[in-house]
């Protein structure tokens, strides 16, 4: 009977997300609001909305510092099912344990003893300021680093690995979620992916959870230009770009299309109906406006390329699942819908 | 050692590739013989040539066995021809257990010459496992030192690739001593190592310390890696007493001792398993997830192990007197047997990975048992993840599609195993069937869709059955009909479903049962729409029609079978092709369903009238009308003739007087009935000639009164079950008169 209850509890828990979000969110400043073409499961007509709110709710918390380590880095994107029977008191203990896996896994077949000195030091943290609200757990990062052979005494570690979960404003699935299992379901690393491979198959065998590349659909990456290029920034932005590659050609051939940052965002205010919400009508606007104004100089109908990465001063992000966050204040939004995408990949 | 072989035999190994390849085309054919192949004469002469010569592995170890003085190969065929057989049958199958300890007390022994010998070892491939017993026979030989260094090299060598093959280890470890001596052998010594290495538990390091110690400092060549490495084993068991500081960075560890077995044993294992992907990485417990194109994140078929990672660490906080007597569970890596698991269910904890239940029966019979929801809540997240990432259908440039369907299979059997569909799977169909092309691992996704669970019809509509139709009416005739048999198993599986609630759940009955109602009955008419159209398309197909008739078999019973206040009969697109085909066979399906139809109405009825239980349903009128109809349209198409009158049906028979008079056949009132249905014919014509045999004008008409009768016998003689139900049931033959036999069997 209570398998039976689990069920249904999936069941409503896949029509209350066809719905509409719990309220009783922060402030937003933008909303995101989607339409039927969702997924492949996301049928019906019913639009709804979605948060993304940079910069985050109580700004005076983020301690810059803490989380500037994410800035200006290449990170590769997983989704992460939530993780069973993680304690965050046990840090430390999962830390020495990760350590010998790493050396045990390096030696292959060598007996490795727990806790003593190795070449790769292990180090799990936990950041509370990584967070969109207080239903999300703190971020995990997982920290490789190599000891220096040459001088054993200097503390001088060169860090060779980072791996970082985390949740912003992921309610939708940790408030499904039973007792023991903690959801973190937004997953970057950033080094060689050897590392990413062996932390991840032992958070796999400890915490029974599953990891999967997460890559960024075409019409994902369009609503995250729309909503970069739109947003107000102080200093000077950086371009912003379009990568499309066109398909079926012997050579590949890539378009590169730059927009001057204001000039998109007086083309994004101008398509925005109301502020502090998207819809994919908007968004499709936005576009078309782009590749008929391309196609206007070039005779090209970019709509038939594919679009492969979009960078703008907020974010880059690439279709393979490669994300770079540049802006120190909106860092949180851009976690936030990468978030919302792990978790849809989960559900 | 295999230049050295080679060199002097150089024949061999062409001797065992052409018997190998006999055994393979045989395999091949299947052990027809295909008379195409004679035309290639030469060769199959010489496959027989050489058939002749081969012996049975029996033989062959027993000639081994036997025989007494060293002998050398080169001139002996006979020793050549068992050789060659134990090599093929090791190569194409392994060795069975039985054949270790004769194959390694011979090897050891030194009775042949190291050639022989060599050979014999290098075939040592195990099928399951090898016998502790006759390593220890093996191990004495090698104290006895018979053989030469260069074999008991490659003895160990090759314990040493199959030590996880080796049933248990209990003797093994008793003879640690024995192994140990031979350190001080310095050939042997790196072998040694490694094998006392994989050997040494907590006990025969403390006991063997201060020997190794004295060793290490006798042998002056220093520190070599692999005694490092035993070494750092010991001092990690007993750290106290290992006073020599060792090197903080290993580098090298022992050499590569799988020599030539490894790849073997693979393939063996490989070839016997098919194309389990459970393959020897699990079985010897030493996956490399990396060295294969798998990807890390993505394991199938993952083997259970227990959560002690997780618990390691309070265990060593708590003080160690209490540790391990109290709350010990047991490991599920040991958990082998029922009885086994009868007694450790009070203490048997769910493995690191819910992932590995699935090929695990123990642990589902477990998990039956227990009512945790996280359970299934990591089964259902693991599940998901792998069913989506690795659907070839969905995933481009996925090339894993036999892994893929033997995933799906393993899902189906556990599935089977439980009784019910896991939420996963469903949502995994749901998901993937529209863009399923009906092709791609066919008969695994449709048993799959067999175990669908129930839910909300608007929800099975939209994610089943409009993407299945949609492949059902494009789609060849032999998949509706593994469609319509899914489907079968569909209705079949939520009806016992059912049933198994209403026994467990009394109470809660009155909400799930019109929900269940509801969604059985919608399937029931999306298949009968369904058959409707699918008949059309393919021509009345007898093929299909058995399928589709098989389908209500199931339905018609639901009411008594299954305690369903439901029934439906199938669409007259179903009822009157059935009525009208050309083969016996789905005729007589067709006589027994209704006559299970007039069984559970009338059972109906009784209850209803009798009102010995308070029904929250009844069958309406509508149903008992439609069954009349039917039956009017049968009994009139079958006994009395008159069903191009008598039928009432709006899609039925019925015709009018005229036109039946323009088609200009004679004695229309006589001319539709058991005699003269195209499906009964043959049978007719065969009565015919047995009763009548002096009438050649096939006069039908001969069967009346007596004949009929017999007629009929004889037809239940023939096996129509169905259709002697049928008549006894619903055909009253007191009255004579065939309007009040259609009337009387009407309700």
């Amino acid at each position: 009977r209570e398998k039976q209850g689990l069920r249904r509890g999936k069941r409503e828990r896949k029509r209350r997300r066809r719905r509409l979000l719990p309220s009783g969110r922060p402030p937003q400043r933008w909303r995101r609001r989607r339409g039927p073409a969702r997924g492949l499961t996301g049928g019906g007509s019913n639009v709804f909305f979605l948060l993304f709110s940079p910069p985050p709710p109580p700004q005076e918390i983020v301690d810059p510092q803490k989380t500037a380590f994410l800035l200006r880095k290449a990170w590769t994107l997983y989704s992460v099912t939530p993780l069973y029977r993680f304690h965050r008191a046990r840090l430390r203990d999962y830390a020495r344990l990760l350590s010998a896996f790493i050396a045990a896994e390096k030696q292959k077949g060598l007996a490795v003893e727990v806790g003593v000195e190795l070449d790769i030091r292990v180090t799990v943290s936990s950041i509370a300021e990584l967070r969109g609200s207080e239903q999300d757990q703190p971020a995990v990062l997982v920290q490789l680093s190599s000891r220096s052979r040459a001088s054993s005494r200097s503390s001088e570690d060169k860090l060779v690995w980072s791996g970082c979960f985390c949740s912003v404003f992921g309610d939708d699935l940790s408030e499904n979620v039973l007792e023991g299992f903690t959801c973190l379901p937004l997953f970057l690393t950033h080094g060689a992916e050897s590392y990413t491979s062996m932390v991840g198959r032992w958070f796999q065998k400890t915490f029974d959870c599953c990891f999967r590349r997460l890559a960024i659909s075409p019409l994902n990456l369009s609503w995250m230009v729309a909503m970069w290029a739109g947003s107000k920034l102080d200093r000077a932005a950086s371009a912003v770009e379009l990568v499309f590659s066109v398909p079926r050609l012997l050579q590949p051939l890539d378009i590169s299309y730059a927009i001057h940052p204001e000039d998109a965002k007086e083309l994004w205010d101008t398509v925005q109906k109301t502020p502090g919400e998207i819809t994919q009508e908007e968004v499709d606007v936005f576009m078309d406006c782009l590749y008929s104004h391309f196609h206007r100089h070039f005779k090209i109908h970019l709509s038939a390329a594919k679009l492969v990465k979009v960078s703008t001063a907020v974010a880059s992000a690439h279709c393979d699942g490669i994300v770079k966050l540049l802006h120190s204040q909106y860092f949180l939004g851009v976690l936030m819908i990468l978030t919302e995408l792990a978790i849809s990949q989960i559900q | 050692m295999q230049r050295r072989r080679s060199s002097k035999t150089p024949k061999q190994p062409l001797h065992v590739f052409h018997k190998s390849q006999t055994d393979l085309s045989a395999w091949r054919k299947g052990g027809r013989i295909n008379p195409e192949k004679s035309l290639q004469n030469n060769l199959s002469s010489n496959d027989q040539k050489y058939d002749s010569q081969e012996s049975s592995l029996e033989q062959a170890l027993s000639y081994l066995e036997k025989v007494q003085n060293p002998v050398a190969l080169k001139k002996n065929t006979v020793l050549q021809k068992h050789l060659a057989t134990v090599e093929s049958t090791a190569l194409q199958q392994g060795l069975p257990p039985e054949a270790f300890e004769i194959l390694l007390s011979v090897v050891l022994s030194g009775k042949f010459v190291d050639t022989v010998n060599t050979r014999l070892l290098k075939s040592l491939i195990p099928t399951s496992v090898i016998p502790e017993n006759s390593l220890v026979t093996a191990v004495s030989w090698l104290c006895a030192s018979k053989c030469s260094s260069s074999i008991q090299l490659l003895f160990l060598r090759w314990l040493i690739t199959v030590f996880d093959f080796i049933d248990h280890k209990e003797q093994l470890h008793a003879l640690y001593g024995f192994f140990f001596s031979f350190l001080q052998d310095e050939k042997m010594c790196p072998y040694i190592c490694h094998l006392l290495y994989l050997l040494t538990r907590k006990e025969s390091g403390e006991s063997h310390l201060c020997e190794l110690e004295t060793i290490l400092f006798l042998i002056l060549f220093g520190m070599q890696s692999y005694l490092q490495a035993l070494l750092s084993l010991y001092k990690l068991f007993c750290p106290e007493q290992v006073t020599i500081t060792l090197p903080g960075k290993m580098k090298t560890y022992f050499k590569n001792s799988e020599g030539p077995w490894k790849a073997a044993i693979a393939a063996v294992r490989q070839r016997n398993q098919g194309t389990s992907p459970l393959s020897q990485a699990v079985f010897l417990g030493t996956s490399q997830p990396q060295s294969r194109k798998r990807k890390w994140n993505a394991q199938l078929v993952i083997p259970a192990s227990s959560t002690n990672t997780n618990n390691l660490e309070e265990d060593r906080e708590k003080s160690s007197v209490e540790s391990y007597s109290a709350n010990e569970s047991f490991p599920v890596e040991q958990l082998r047997t029922f009885p086994q698991l009868l007694q450790n269910i009070h203490c048997l904890e769910f493995p690191s990975q819910m992932g590995s239940v699935l090929t695990n029966p123990l642990l589902l019979h477990y998990m039956n048992c227990v009512k945790d929801e996280s359970i299934y809540l990591r089964l259902y997240y693991w599940m998901g993840q792998m069913l989506q990432e690795e659907c070839t259908w969905c995933v481009v440039d996925n090339p894993n599609e036999e892994e893929f369907k033997s995933f799906l299979n393993t899902v189906y059997k556990a599935e089977c195993f439980l009784q019910e569909g896991l939420a996963d799977c469903e949502e995994f169909l749901y998901r993937t069937l529209p863009l399923w092309d009906g092709v791609c691992c066919r008969s695994e996704v449709l048993r799959l869709v067999s175990w669908i669970p129930l839910s909300s019809v608007s929800d099975i509509k939209s994610y089943l059955y409009d993407p299945l139709a949609q492949l059902f009416y494009t789609s060849s005739i032999y998949f509706k009909c593994s469609v319509l048999e899914t489907l079968k198993q569909l209705l079949q599986n939520w009806l016992n479903c059912n049933v198994i609630q209403m026994d467990s759940e009394f109470s809660s009955l009155n909400t799930t049962l019109s929900g269940l109602v509801n969604v059985v009955a919608e399937l029931v008419h999306f298949v009968g729409r369904i058959s409707t159209i699918a008949l059309r398309l393919e021509n009345n197909s007898t093929f299909l029609l058995y399928f589709i008739l098989d389908f209500y078999e199931t339905v018609c019973d639901m009411y008594l079978k299954y305690n369903l206040p439901l029934l439906i009969l199938p669409p007259a697109g179903v009822f009157y092709p059935a009525l009208l085909c050309m083969d016996s066979v789905n005729l007589n399906q067709l006589c027994y369903i209704m006559y299970r139809y007039r069984t559970n109405l009338v059972a109906a009825k009784e209850n209803e009238l009798s009102k010995k239980k308070i029904l929250q349903f009844k069958f309406s009128n509508q149903t008992y009308q439609e069954y009349n109809q039917y039956i009017t349209a049968m009994v009139g198409c079958l006994w009395t003739s008159s069903v191009f009158q008598k039928d009432i049906h709006p899609q039925g028979l019925r015709m009018d007087d005229e036109l039946l008079s323009k088609t200009a056949v004679k004695e229309l009132k006589t001319s539709f009935n058991i005699v003269y249905h195209p499906a009964m014919m043959g049978y007719s014509v065969h009565f015919l000639q047995q009763a009548c045999p002096d009438d050649t004008t096939f006069n039908f008409r001969l069967i009346k009164g007596k004949k009929w009768d017999w007629y009929l016998e004889y037809l239940y003689a023939q096996g129509l079950e169905g259709l002697k139900v049928f008549i006894e049931s619903s055909i009253s033959r007191v009255s004579q008169a065939a309007r009040s036999k259609a009337e009387n069997m009407q309700m």
